[in-house]
């Protein structure tokens, strides 16, 4: 179990490391410690390994991930797990803006709040926020779903493509072509099944949120909808 | 002399301001309410290379002799900070145009060509395509705002990533990739559905200026283990203060390119009237990299218009480590060509303006996804013509460099050319032919 001391061992150093682990490799687990707000910490990451941050973390912190298992014990600068591919990302504290921005997949897991434009551009992340989210959430967003437990920002979602998003709390208003739509059985399982992937089995009930989703108005440019842009 | 009619209505006078085309857009816009999208870059007249000229030698210096003594061409990019340099033979490279936009045995073509004459070719909004990493021996990847296609494997696949700020065509705006042009293959790379209206962001979704930049610089190349070079590419609008924020962001290549750059649609009034032509942007760029004696460290490339080796030797003449095309490269696959105007005819338009390549229905089968046009373009033919335009753009920047007594082509300097406008002096800062007169340089501040 290898303890990193980004005081000691520096951040190229560890990167490097992570970038070289070879396929099946027995070093499975890394603690971080002293991470203090450093950059792009366990960036690039795309091995089945658990990387474990003891503080807080800088900008892009396990940005484009594959595969890994990244823990933040403390809060994560901007950018968090962008363009992630697969694995799991855990933040214990906050997050601040773009956390999952244009994520392909994995899990985005989010204990406090995250800032504005959490899941923009997403394109097949899960991103669960057990707090609130800031403005232009999900902005753009291609697909993948945004679980909120607490409040939104304003334009939710605005010109969201096929992404889906849950609230659970107040939604301060929406973005062009988001829209509320019916909650169905289908979706509650859906959202009970990420709910649980989150660690909130039997904690929260899916039947509490708001589904929303695009109006799919803005799909063609046409003028009548000139208001909207 | 009375009844003589020739003195009451003298032939009818047009408006200078009310042109031809003012008139006809003013028709088109009350008829359809709608602003006009086309592809190209600026078709307005603008100061250009064509206004600048080549002293050559004289009594004060002598020239080298064409076809017998070595004018070099190579060009290194991404030497600041990058552990893998970029060599490449020639100083053309090939600019970013998307496998979306451009046909997959296009951009197979354009891979082919660039390879063949050593140099590189980059993606573009959509991402990188197995076809074109195996075509392109040296592949340029892009990071758009969009980030449609953005993969890490493809990150680390390429030979250096260009993060694109801007483009000449369009700075500060993003792009639209109508439906007709979304095939199954293209929606499924940027996972979007098939047949829709394509968004491309004009803002990047997780940085927002050059200190967030300098930060998401430093992760890629931490994703990369430092080993590509990393271009930012911007349009020309400030360019002496994009060029040098830029520089602070951590660039190892600078891209700036001008109005006349293309692109593949966006609305005519931004092409035309939005950011400056290259002429105008490529001293500010220089002395700001001077300024901050990154000159030469930090590569500069400039593109937006260039047609010819004259274009070329003028571009490195101001200071440029190489240039890029787009419109020449797509031009020389077959883009425009006339024995098709019968063809451009049927969509509205003639050989030599066709534009609309938003629409997908390029009789060439360069800009299009429909299987049928397609089909017409041999990517193996078109590979050729491509390498064959190359050597002829290498070929004449040759001969004017050695005329001006070059060994080797970045030997060039402002001090071998002359304007033949104010503006162009003005613009290039170069005197103005027969004179000793720079105008501004007195007082040049950007």
């Amino acid at each position: 179990m290898p303890t990193i001391d980004l005081e000691i061992t520096s951040l190229r150093e560890f990167n490097k490391m992570l970038h070289e682990l070879a396929e099946g490799t027995n070093d499975t687990y890394f603690r971080v410690v002293n991470p203090r707000g450093r950059h792009a910490i366990a960036a690039g990451v795309d091995a089945p390994i658990t990387v474990e941050i003891d503080g807080n973390a800088g900008y892009y912190c396990a940005g484009m991930n594959k595969r890994a298992n990244i823990i933040i014990n403390g809060s994560a600068g901007v950018g968090v797990a962008e363009n992630m591919m697969s694995g799991r990302v855990h933040v214990k504290g906050d997050a601040s803006a773009s956390a999952g921005a244009t994520g392909c997949g994995g899990l985005l897991v989010i204990d406090g709040n995250a800032s504005s434009r959490c899941g923009i551009s997403a394109r097949g992340i899960d991103i669960v926020v057990k707090g609130s989210v800031g403005h232009m959430s999900a902005f753009m967003a291609q697909a993948g779903t945004l679980v909120v437990l607490g409040d939104t920002g304003d334009a939710l979602g605005d010109s969201l493509y096929e992404a889906r998003i849950f609230v659970r709390g107040k939604v301060n208003s929406l973005g062009s072509d988001c829209v509320e739509k019916q909650l169905r059985e289908e979706h509650k399982e859906k959202l009970g099944k990420l709910l649980e992937d989150a660690g909130l089995a039997g904690e929260v009930d899916p039947s509490d949120f708001r589904r929303y989703g695009s109006g799919r108005t803005l799909y063609h440019f046409h003028m009548d909808n000139l208001e909207a842009y | 002399m009375g009844d003589d009619n020739r003195w009451v209505h003298p032939p009818p006078r047009y408006s200078s301001t009310f042109d031809e085309h003012s008139i006809a857009e003013i028709h088109r816009a009350a008829a359809t309410g709608i602003y006009d999208i086309r592809g190209f870059g600026a078709k307005r007249k603008v100061p250009h290379f064509d206004d600048l000229l080549f002293l050559g030698a004289s009594m004060s210096r002598y020239p080298l002799e064409g076809y017998r003594e070595k004018c070099a061409t190579d060009v290194m990019l991404g030497t600041r900070f990058a552990k893998k340099p970029i060599h490449l033979k020639i100083p053309i490279t090939i600019a970013g145009m998307s496998f979306g936009s451009l046909s997959g045995p296009a951009k197979e073509a354009l891979g082919r060509g660039a390879s063949i004459m050593g140099t590189s070719t980059t993606t573009g909004d959509g991402g990188m395509t197995e076809e074109e990493r195996q075509s392109s021996k040296t592949l340029v990847y892009q990071m758009l705002p969009s980030r449609y296609g953005m993969n890490p494997d493809h990150l680390r696949k390429a030979d250096a990533i260009e993060i694109v700020v801007g483009q000449g065509a369009k700075p500060g705006g993003g792009g639209m990739l109508l439906g007709q042009k979304i095939s199954k293959r293209v929606a499924e790379m940027r996972t979007l559905p098939e047949g829709i209206d394509q968004r491309s962001a004009c803002r990047h979704p997780d940085w927002t200026g050059p200190d967030d930049l300098e930060i998401k610089i430093e992760e890629l190349r931490e994703i990369t283990d430092w080993e590509k070079p990393i271009y930012i590419k911007i349009g020309a609008a400030r360019p002496y203060y994009d060029t040098a924020l830029a520089v602070k962001a951590g660039a190892d290549v600078v891209v700036l390119d001008g109005m006349q750059g293309g692109t593949a649609a966006t609305q005519e009034v931004f092409i035309e009237h939005i950011g400056i032509p290259i002429l105008a942007a490529i001293r500010p760029a220089v002395q700001a990299l001077q300024d901050l004696d990154m000159h030469r460290k930090v590569q500069l490339i400039v593109s937006g218009g260039i047609r010819n080796g004259a274009d070329v030797a003028k571009a490195l003449a101001l200071g440029a480590d190489a240039v890029s095309i787009g419109t020449a490269a797509l031009i020389a696959l077959g883009d425009n060509a006339p024995h098709l105007d019968e063809e451009y005819r049927k969509i509205g338009s003639r050989a030599g303006a066709y534009d609309d390549y938003h629409e997908g229905r390029d009789p060439a089968g360069i800009t299009t996804q429909d299987p049928e046009l397609m089909r017409r373009f041999d990517p193996v033919a078109g590979g050729r013509r491509l390498a064959n335009y190359l050597s002829v753009l290498t070929l004449e920047t040759q001969t004017i460099a050695r005329a001006c007594g070059k060994s080797h082509v970045h030997n060039l300097e402002p001090e071998d050319l002359v304007a033949l406008t104010v503006e162009a002096a003005a613009m290039a800062g170069v005197p103005l032919a027969g004179t000793n007169w720079i105008p501004g340089a007195e007082s040049a501040s950007f």
